[in-house]
């Protein structure tokens, strides 16, 4: 390798040899987000109010004045959002070290066993047969789990029942493994949580938060075009918005692909 | 004798849309004892406390042993017609839009003579007469005589719809689906004749339990509307603003929260956007298309409804964020109700005691039904109200503020 990585970087960026795929919903008011017990606390919807646009607010220019809470929209968590990650140093968006927003990806393609089961969950045999053909996860990189869910909309999207919602996700095992003895920086979905619909009722609740945060690891959320990711090779960046002692913050999630034939 | 009112043709877009003129406004000070009366559906006059003669029009002095001792009181509401004036030509620009128009001299049964508006299934003069007070589209009281008994299509006579605000043949927004009230509501406006009903609903994406049994309502029309949500109030505004005739503001967020609690402030915010930054948000968007259509036929806006939380008078420290929101909505109401009287469009509020509704599960009875909501309001519209007490904790909470408001304030809690 040259002395000028990011020169040829600049090279194959221009020439089409590496592609940015964007991950990201955009940010909305009629977005779904997490929905809880309604005498608990909730997530704030995004919402824009008008300050201005070329008019008697503001007559040259246009802005509006922006509110949503932290995990609105395609967002990240960081290790203080859990319990399990409260103590730990560097834990919060802010402290986030900026080495940790790029990191390479491994997507596990489960949108078939989603499409024909709203409660799919991911096992650890689906991460040995995944290594089976691309090899062992590398640690300090993303798992990210495609769904496809990201392709519905609003009710099929949230696909919240009487009993709560019917989405995919890992379940507690599994988690276990990829943070314990794979070393993953982080799990992302396409779902509004790293965890699946009914995680509630898992041992330990909610197991990615649980395991991902307790070891200082990461989680991205309603994550959208993992379809056009490679199963390896893809680089994230991730750099959520340095909030003062934040527990996560919707961002720009971009992964970068080198194209297979490059001329 | 009184035709059926019948679903007026569609406008001609050519012509332009009559603009709303007010009856004569001018009242004294004392006359709003009249208004008071009016606006909760009473038939109060001036009653002497020497020499207990009733009298009209209000004065200071009472005209017969000149006792000062005059205070409104509740008085009998039979009369009969000494004489009756068809008008077939004025120079009041209001009145001019309705010739003919028939008023008539009344002698009450408790006293003094008045002139009334009189319905059109008054007999001639001797005939025995019930009369109300209502507000006119200025906002006034004024004397309303119909006859005794029920007269066929006694409802739909034109000068008593002036007086109203009957849903009959008009489409009517119910801003909230999710409300428990939405339904009874859409139900009872339905039975009244309303030609359509919107049910706006927020977050499509959430499973609406009553979507069933609302749409098995013929008329209703589900609409997106998120009141915490400027985008989506302006562009249902924009859809279907200027096709809303009555417009019924169920929305409601009660989360208990006690002052000094560390989320207090974020139930508070939460509240105050449902309810507060929603009224806003809604008479932003709504209120002018309204006002501007208040005299768009015969028809037209005339009615904008408020369901309120009677706590919203008076703080209960159990529903502290509650009450405050809701005194909050009523300041803003009082607001509204002033930009939409030159459209003569009247803005009526609804005040209740706790709902028999999830949110108020723990409170002891008596609570309200929806139902009874809805049928108040259907009520309120049809008599032409302003405010309106539903349910036994607002009733009285009504009578004891008049009485005494600090010993509410003290009391309450307790």
């Amino acid at each position: 390798m040259s002395g000028d990585i990011l020169g040829a970087f600049a090279g194959a960026l221009a020439s089409g040899a590496v592609r940015v795929v964007d991950l990201t919903h955009t940010l909305s008011p009629d977005f779904p987000v997490i929905v809880m017990p309604p005498e608990l606390g909730q997530s704030a919807p995004f919402r824009m109010e008008r300050i201005s646009r070329y008019d008697g607010g503001g007559p040259a220019w246009y802005w509006n004045n922006l509110s949503f809470g932290e995990h609105t929209g395609t967002h990240f968590d960081a290790p203080i959002h859990w319990y399990t990650g409260r103590d730990l140093p560097l834990n919060s968006v802010d402290t986030l070290p900026p080495a940790d927003m790029i990191a390479p990806a491994c997507v596990i393609d489960c949108s078939r066993q989603a499409s024909e089961d709203a409660d799919f969950l991911l096992t650890v045999a689906d991460i040995v047969k995944w290594e089976e053909q691309h090899g062992s996860i590398p640690a300090r990189s993303w798992v990210l789990l495609r769904t496809d869910w990201s392709k519905k909309s609003a009710a099929a999207y949230a696909n919240l029942h009487s009993d709560g919602a019917h989405t995919p996700g890992p379940d507690a095992e599994v988690m276990r493994f990829l943070v314990e003895e794979r070393g993953i920086i982080g799990f992302g979905t396409e779902t509004i949580g790293t965890d699946a619909g009914q995680a509630g009722h898992f041992t330990p609740p909610y197991p990615a938060h649980h395991y991902l945060h307790g070891a200082g690891r990461y989680g991205l959320q309603c994550l959208t075009n993992l379809d056009r990711l490679p199963p390896t090779g893809a680089m994230i960046v991730a750099a959520p918005l340095k909030i003062q002692n934040g527990s996560g913050s919707p961002l720009r999630v971009l992964a970068l692909v080198q194209e297979r034939s490059t001329r | 004798m009184t035709g059926p009112f019948l679903k007026p043709k569609r406008k001609n877009p050519l012509a332009r849309t009559t603009q709303p003129l007010l009856p004569p406004q001018a009242r004294s000070r004392k006359a709003h004892g009249l208004t008071l009366a009016a606006a909760t559906g009473r038939f109060m006059l001036q009653c002497c406390g020497e020499c207990g003669r009733y009298t009209y029009p209000a004065r200071e002095a009472c005209p017969n042993c000149l006792s000062s001792d005059l205070t409104f009181r509740d008085a009998p509401t039979g009369g009969s017609l000494l004489s009756e004036t068809r008008i077939e030509v004025t120079s009041d620009p209001y009145f001019r839009e309705h010739m003919p128009w028939r008023t008539g001299l009344v002698q009450l049964d408790c006293g003094p003579i008045v002139i009334v508006h009189l319905h059109g299934g008054c007999g001639g003069p001797g005939s025995q007469l019930k009369l109300s007070l209502q507000l006119d589209r200025a906002g006034q009281a004024v004397f309303f005589a119909k006859p005794v008994s029920e007269t066929p299509h006694m409802e739909d006579d034109p000068q008593w719809r002036e007086m109203t605000a009957d849903p009959k043949h008009r489409r009517v927004l119910i801003t909230d689906g999710r409300s428990p009230l939405a339904l009874p509501m859409a139900q009872a406006l339905k039975k009244a004749g309303a030609a359509r009903i919107f049910v706006g609903v927020a977050d499509r994406w959430k499973p609406l339990d009553q979507q069933a049994l609302l749409a098995a309502i013929e008329g209703v029309e589900f609409v997106d509307l998120d009141l915490t949500s400027e985008r989506s109030v302006q562009e249902l505004a924009m859809d279907i603003g200027a096709k809303v005739e009555i417009l019924v503001n169920t929305a409601d967020h009660v989360r208990p929260a006690h002052l000094f609690d560390a989320g207090a402030a974020n139930a508070a915010r939460e509240a105050m956007d449902h309810t507060v930054m929603g009224l806003m948000r809604l008479a932003q968007a709504f209120g002018p298309v309204m006002r501007s259509r208040g005299a768009d036929g015969a028809a037209g806006a005339v009615a904008w409804v408020n369901v309120l939380s009677v706590h919203g008078l008076s703080n209960v420290p159990q529903f502290g964020v509650h009450s405050a929101a809701h005194a909050a909505c009523l300041s803003l109401s009082q607001w509204l109700r002033t930009e939409l009287r030159p459209g003569g469009v009247r803005v009526i509020n609804t005040f209740t005691g706790p709902l028999d509704t999830e949110w108020f599960q723990t409170v002891p009875p008596p609570k309200v039904a929806p139902k009874a909501v809805a049928d108040a309001v259907l009520d309120g519209l049809k008599r032409g109200l302003e405010d309106i007490y539903v349910g036994d904790v607002a009733k009285d909470i009504e009578a004891r503020l008049f009485d005494n408001p600090k010993a509410v304030e003290r009391e309450a809690g307790q």
